[in-house]
């Protein structure tokens, strides 16, 4: 075991833990922000720098500070680490500079992507953004692309966060996209867009933390704050079965995976169940869906409304102490 | 003349092939290591030496030799970095083109005491004809029994292969290199483990560059104390030089650690001074990743003391007077150069390898060198100079691996030395054209 402070608040956790996982633990408002770390697939993050923090103490054993700032989902903890991340000026400064060299090739194209309301782009920018852009020059462009009957491409919208490449690793039997080309010309590609044909797919849709992998099957259907998502669960002989149903009405719009608190998935669903169970009939429901009461989606979120005015009244850490 | 350990033999004829080089002394230190000492005696010698690693870095190749993991039963590797991509940098292939023999048997002393049964040389694409030689010595070597199974009767084995990488500069990164010569894409790995822990195929792995490696026949066969007396203070044994730019005799120079500055630029032993009798504006001492110095800073330190060619002296000032050793690539530019140009210049060529994997690189690479060339077109705004500092401080340190680093100094550099020049490429575009106003500026 390995005690380690972020930001003031110590915790326990087992030998290899990394900084960000211990910071999931302690939870609240200290949690750096990830947008290509994934704990389910392995060997993802250090990619986007945006989780990067400061060690002021190396150890008990070897107290010297790190000389740089590090990933936070790549660095594992040592016993009597110290960690700063919200209480140095530095790591905010550097993490503002990573969201602006994030957005420099964004298209911001929020109002027709049919990933805003639960982008992790957004929320970055929301929280660690600068109002106004000093990039003055074209954006980076590129084509779309329909990857088979499912799923689209938009390769602008990319932050090359590289978890589609890990789940094609890592979920499916074989991987036929990868990274093309190199520095801020590279694309994530299927070779010569082939068809990625695969039971799950799918699951790339779930895993891209912006609109550049999207349900072909809802493009353009609904925004998400306008559907309701319900928990349903079918009998699946390839996956679990346990979904999240976004209906508009009676339709059912979308199934995804169930997300945790961290946005990621639960467990990974089959083609079968996301693109082709579209009929409420196909499952059995569970009830709604439990999603953050901060987000865009809570929004039109009725079955928990008194609940939600009486959370949303309290500061984030208390409620958190009182879950436990 | 200072004392040569590597070029001692360079302009005899025929020091290409394994008959002369043995005639020169050459692979005495495989004899001597593989049969009258023991492996960590050897790597006790290096460290003795205070060799440093020639690439760039500087780091002590005892030290790095001895956080070579061990374990039973794994493989380790010795992988010599021949993808020397450093824009200014052309000493590897000068050594490995004129004396072959001295980088394998560097590979076979350095491979005995690392318990390595084979070992790589990376070189780049466009050394292909190198290459070529390499093999061919390599080749030699084999025949004559000093590759291969029971080398010189002992019971050492030991292979070498040469792989050719495709011209990417980011293979020069140990971790790219690695991920290179296993055949994949050749994107830096994220450390920690390093490669002594981890390297190629995942076993423990010694990755040197070419110079360092050809420096250990000489500290097996006179020992580390004699390599130490060369030089001064940390800085030991000589260093391979790539003089260019606006000098009367550019080439590779081995010097011993230690000359001064000014010494190497203006004596006739080395770059014989400024071409045509121009005055001297900057120098990129140790390639085009390490900070650009004016001419004052370069000859003098900030203490008024002349500059000396080690690594402690050229850093001297940390990064506000000084510069680094870097890999050794030497620029001189005179007084009619333009430094914006010649940043436009690098940062394009960052921009273009950058490997794409990190955001603050892959993007702020690409920005800073747009943002050049606006100044450089006569489109620059006032705000330019102040957010090109700006973006190469949100780069510096936040990356995978140095190239975001590499990226950064050049740019920083010029904007603290020049900033003149850049305010007037942005105010008076029409005027900067003229290289007499050039010359103006830099008095």
């Amino acid at each position: 075991m390995a005690k380690v402070t972020i930001d003031g608040q110590s915790i326990e956790v087992p030998d290899g833990t990394t900084i960000l996982q211990a910071a999931r633990m302690i939870g609240g408002d200290n949690v750096p922000p990830a947008m290509c770390y994934y704990s389910k697939l392995k060997t993802s993050g250090g990619y986007c720098r945006t989780c990067i923090v400061k060690v002021s103490k190396g150890s008990d054993k070897d107290p010297r500070p790190m000389p740089k700032l590090v990933p936070s989902c790549r660095t594992t903890v040592m016993d009597g680490m110290e960690v700063q991340n919200n209480t140095s000026p530095e790591v905010l400064e550097a993490r503002r500079g990573v969201v602006e060299f994030l957005l420099i090739n964004h298209p911001l194209d929020c109002p027709i992507c049919d990933q805003a309301g639960e982008c992790h782009l957004q929320d970055l920018g929301y929280e660690n953004g600068a109002a106004k852009t000093r990039y003055d020059f074209p954006r980076r462009k590129f084509e779309m692309i329909d990857i088979g009957p499912y799923i689209k491409l938009h390769m602008t919208r990319c932050i090359m966060c590289f978890r589609c490449i890990k789940v094609a690793d890592q979920i499916t039997d074989n991987r036929s996209q990868g990274m093309l080309f190199r520095g801020d010309a590279s694309e994530i590609s299927t070779y010569i867009e082939k068809v990625i044909d695969n039971d799950f797919s799918g699951n790339v849709i779930d895993v891209c933390p912006v609109g550049a992998l999207t349900d072909r099957m809802n493009r353009f259907k609904s925004r998400v704050w306008f559907t309701k998502p319900m928990d349903a669960h079918r009998d699946c002989k390839k996956c679990s079965g346990k979904v999240t149903l976004w209906e508009k009405g009676e339709e059912v719009l979308r199934v995804t995976s169930r997300k945790d608190k961290w946005g990621e998935a639960e467990e990974w669903i089959c083609n079968e169940c996301r693109f082709e169970k579209k009929h409420i009939n196909d499952w059995v429901i569970e009830g709604p869906r439990q999603v953050d009461p901060h987000s865009v989606i809570s929004l039109n979120h009725y079955q928990n409304v008194l609940k939600l005015k009486l959370e949303s009244g309290k500061p984030q850490k208390q409620m958190l102490l009182g879950k436990k | 003349m200072g004392k040569k350990i590597l070029l001692e033999h360079v302009n005899v004829p025929g020091i290409n092939t394994l008959e002369v080089y043995r005639q020169n002394g050459g692979y005495a230190s495989v004899e001597k290591s593989l049969k009258t000492m023991a492996p960590e005696v050897i790597v006790e010698e290096v460290k003795k030496s205070g060799l440093r690693g020639r690439g760039g870095a500087g780091f002590p190749t005892g030290m790095k030799w001895s956080f070579l993991a061990k374990p039973e039963g794994v493989e380790r590797y010795l992988v010599v970095n021949a993808d020397e991509s450093e824009p200014g940098t052309f000493k590897d292939r000068y050594l490995m083109e004129k004396i072959p023999h001295i980088l394998i048997e560097g590979m076979i002393t350095s491979s005995f005491a690392l318990g390595a049964k084979t070992s790589y040389i990376y070189i780049r694409g466009e050394y292909f004809y190198v290459a070529r030689i390499l093999e061919a010595a390599i080749e030699e070597a084999y025949a004559a029994g000093l590759l291969g199974k029971n080398i010189l009767g002992t019971n050492f084995s030991h292979d070498v292969f040469v792989q050719i990488g495709a011209g990417a500069y980011i293979c020069g990164e140990e971790t790219a290199l690695l991920e290179s010569l296993e055949g994949k894409r050749g994107n830096p790995r994220i450390k920690p483990p390093f490669p002594a822990i981890a390297g190629l195929y995942g076993c423990p792995t010694v990755v040197n560059n070419v110079e360092t490696i050809a420096a250990v026949p000489y500290i097996v066969m006179n020992g580390g104390d004699a390599y130490a007396k060369i030089g001064i203070g940390r800085s030991t044994g000589t260093k391979l030089i790539s003089a260019s730019g606006h000098i009367n005799k550019p080439g590779v120079y081995e010097i011993e650690m230690g000359i001064t500055v000014e010494d190497f630029i203006y004596s006739d032993e080395y770059c014989g001074g400024i071409l045509n009798g121009k005055k001297l504006k900057a120098v990129v001492a140790g390639g085009s990743s390490v900070p650009i110095l004016p001419a004052g800073f370069i000859l003098t330190t900030e203490k008024g003391e002349p500059r000396l060619m080690t690594y402690e002296s050229l850093s001297d000032g940390g990064f506000v007077s000084g510069t680094s050793m870097g890999s050794g690539g030497f620029i001189v530019y005179d007084e009619t150069t333009s430094i914006v140009k010649n940043l436009y210049t690098f940062a394009r060529f960052y921009h273009h390898e950058s490997c794409g994997q990190c955001s603050p690189c892959r993007e702020g690479t690409g920005w800073m060198e747009k943002i050049l060339h606006r100044i450089l077109e006569g489109h620059g705004k006032p705000s330019d100079i102040d957010l090109l500092w700006d973006i190469q401080r949100k780069i510096e340190g936040n990356t995978i691996c140095p190239l975001g680093d590499a990226a950064a100094w050049p740019v920083a550099s010029a904007i603290r030395h020049f900033r003149a020049e850049f305010e007037e490429y942005i105010n008076h575009p029409e005027r900067i054209t003229d290289v007499k106003h050039l010359q103006e500026l830099v008095s």
